[in-house]
């Protein structure tokens, strides 16, 4: 036991050094970490509150009181941005979270047993994947109706395919390998075989998977609210803020800036976070 | 070939089944009696009871499944509960409209792609291939409607050089066709550069290089050739995306696409219109997937024999 703790340490310190010694990753996860702080101690750092407006300040460019202006409401737009990284990151936390748990449990599934329930799972992720892209999520949407818990439910469903695939793919490849065909031999349930062989030997790719699925999640969910299909206002999502600054894009441009620039960084911090990830912990992959 | 052919269509069917399903179990899935949503808020009951014999609405579920499939086959979506009006009129002119943006999106992500991705394999590591990198990262990472409003209002507002919104000419598609592309040329661009730079260190692009043939030579004629095979795949997927993606195009620059058509049926619980646009988008999608699968099969004949 103490010998397999030692190599999982030894995997692990290798990983990290190889991500250090990356960048960009490195710079994707200051990007993540900075957001996720904004999203943790939004209450402390926010200058006001967000939802209270001074409608004799609205569309009022940055100044020193408002550092990157007022929306139409008259409301600080920092503010709202600060507290916008709440909602995504809760967004992004519980459809990814969705999508982790189903998605592997599928993946799983169909690649140990193989046959006629592989088959059957891989249609219906088939069927999954023939909407494309934000379709199936809207699609989704034209079933539950708009709003937050929705959102979050069909951004999730909208990612499972990935993650059954992935997973799928590597329980495939590793159920041939002798230690699983040791432990079936020794006559291990299969149910241990896929909780404490398989699963710890997927984790890899899931992880990386889990990260790279934090950034699409994010832009389907801000999409959604952009089309009024998600998260409704007053709520300061990034997505309803773009919205809703259409109409002032002549007056008042930092508007529509501001929110979608947050949406690109945290989504560009995840991708080259995702993709560090990859290259360390699968330095194969690397092209 | 042909039995390559034949098994992916029939690997198509179930898939079809599941999407006529989906489409199908909307109507039921919503809270309320179909007859009455299909009739719309102000209708009496004798249109309500007309309308439920109609679309066999008062039979049992698989009953009404194999009614809804024998219209759609005759291309009978039903009628659009808001304008009355048979749903696919409306989704043929608004479906036409979002496959002509895909369409030119997709040429000008291919154009840009293929040209960045060329470039930067045949000069790695260059302040080219960092830069086409750094922004083909930059165009996954960005919000394609926050990308669209972004142009708006450098080219239309500021600069003035194309029109905010609306339809007429090939000038008003321009800059939505170049923020739905955005991301599609970033994928093409990696993706021809990865196939690129793999192909570039082959044994024959070696001797080929030996041989004393030029560099221009090599790359296009030798090199460019197989490297295309796995980027023909991308284009595929890429133009299938757009035609979902579309929607928030679409919405930026009020142009009237089926996503925009479906948005509005979800907000007017116009549901035919919704049924309608879902079928329609999944079924192409996947039948250009297909075609995908079939022309990457025809190029890689490593593929046929998997």
């Amino acid at each position: 036991m103490n010998e397999k703790r030692k190599v999982k340490k030894k995997q692990i310190s290798e990983v990290w050094r190889r991500l250090k010694r990356n960048r960009a990753a490195i710079m994707g996860g200051i990007i993540v970490l900075l957001f996720v702080s904004m999203a943790i101690l939004a209450p402390w750092i926010a200058p006001y509150p967000p939802n209270e407006g001074d409608l004799g300040k609205r569309l009022k460019p940055p100044s020193r009181e408002h550092l990157l202006g007022t929306d139409p409401l008259g409301r600080d737009l920092l503010s709202r941005v600060i507290y916008g990284a709440r909602i995504s990151l809760q967004i992004q936390i519980i459809s990814v979270a969705i999508a982790l748990v189903i998605g592997t449990v599928l993946g799983m599934i169909g690649g140990y047993y193989g046959g006629k329930i592989d088959n059957l799972i891989m249609r219906l992720i088939d069927i999954l994947l023939a909407f494309p892209g934000i379709f199936l999520a809207i699609s989704i949407i034209a079933v539950l109706g708009p709003g937050l818990m929705n959102l979050m439910l069909a951004a999730g469903i909208y990612s499972i395919p990935q993650f059954a695939r992935i997973v799928r793919g590597s329980v495939v490849s590793l159920k041939e390998k002798e230690f699983i065909e040791a432990a079936r031999a020794v006559g291990e349930k299969d149910r241990d075989i896929l909780l404490r062989y398989l699963l710890p030997n997927s984790l890899a790719p899931i992880i990386v998977q889990t990260t790279l699925r934090m950034a699409t999640v994010l832009l389907t969910a801000s999409g959604l609210s952009f089309l009024g299909l998600g998260v409704q206002p007053p709520t300061p999502e990034w997505g309803a803020m773009l919205s809703n600054a259409r109409a002032y894009l002549i007056t008042a441009p930092h508007v529509a800036t501001v929110p979608g620039l947050a949406i690109m960084l945290v989504v560009l911090g995840f991708n080259l976070f995702g993709d560090g990830l990859r290259d360390s912990l699968d330095p194969r992959l690397r092209d | 070939m042909w039995r390559y052919v034949w098994k992916r269509i029939l690997m198509l069917l179930p898939v079809l089944f599941g999407v006529s399903l989906i489409s199908f179990s909307l109507l039921h899935l919503v809270p309320g009696d179909p007859a009455e949503i299909l009739a719309g808020e102000e209708a009496n009951p004798e249109f309500i009871k007309a309308l439920r014999q109609e679309y066999g609405l008062d039979q049992p579920l698989y009953l009404q499944y194999f009614h809804f499939l024998s219209h759609i086959v005759r291309g009978d979506f039903g009628i659009s509960i808001r304008n009355r009006e048979p749903v696919i009129n409306l989704l043929k002119e608004r479906f036409l409209f979002t496959v002509q943006l895909s369409f030119i999106s997709i040429l000008i992500a291919g154009l840009i792609g293929l040209l960045a991705g060329i470039i930067s394999s045949t000069k790695q590591y260059s302040l080219f291939d960092h830069i086409s990198m750094l922004g083909a990262l930059l165009g996954i990472s960005m919000p394609i409607f926050w990308f669209g409003l972004l142009l708006m209002l450098v080219f239309s507002v500021y600069l003035r050089w194309f029109p905010a919104g609306g339809t007429g000419t090939i000038f008003h598609l321009i800059l939505p066709a170049i923020a739905l592309g955005a991301s599609g040329s970033a994928v093409i661009a990696r993706m021809t550069r990865a196939s690129m730079l793999e192909v570039i260190r082959q044994d024959y692009i070696r001797t080929a290089r030996a041989n004393g043939l030029r560099e221009f030579i090599v790359i296009h004629k030798h090199a460019l050739k197989n490297a295309m095979i796995p980027v023909v795949t991308v284009f595929g997927l890429e133009f299938g995306y757009m035609l979902g993606g579309a929607v928030l195009t679409e919405t930026v620059f009020s142009l009237p696409g089926i996503g925009r058509l479906m948005v509005e049926g979800i907000f007017q619980r116009d549901y035919p219109i919704v049924q309608g646009a879902m079928l329609l988008v999944a079924t192409t999608f996947v039948l250009v997937n297909l075609l995908t699968d079939i022309a990457y099969a025809f190029f890689d004949p490593k593929i046929r024999y998997e």
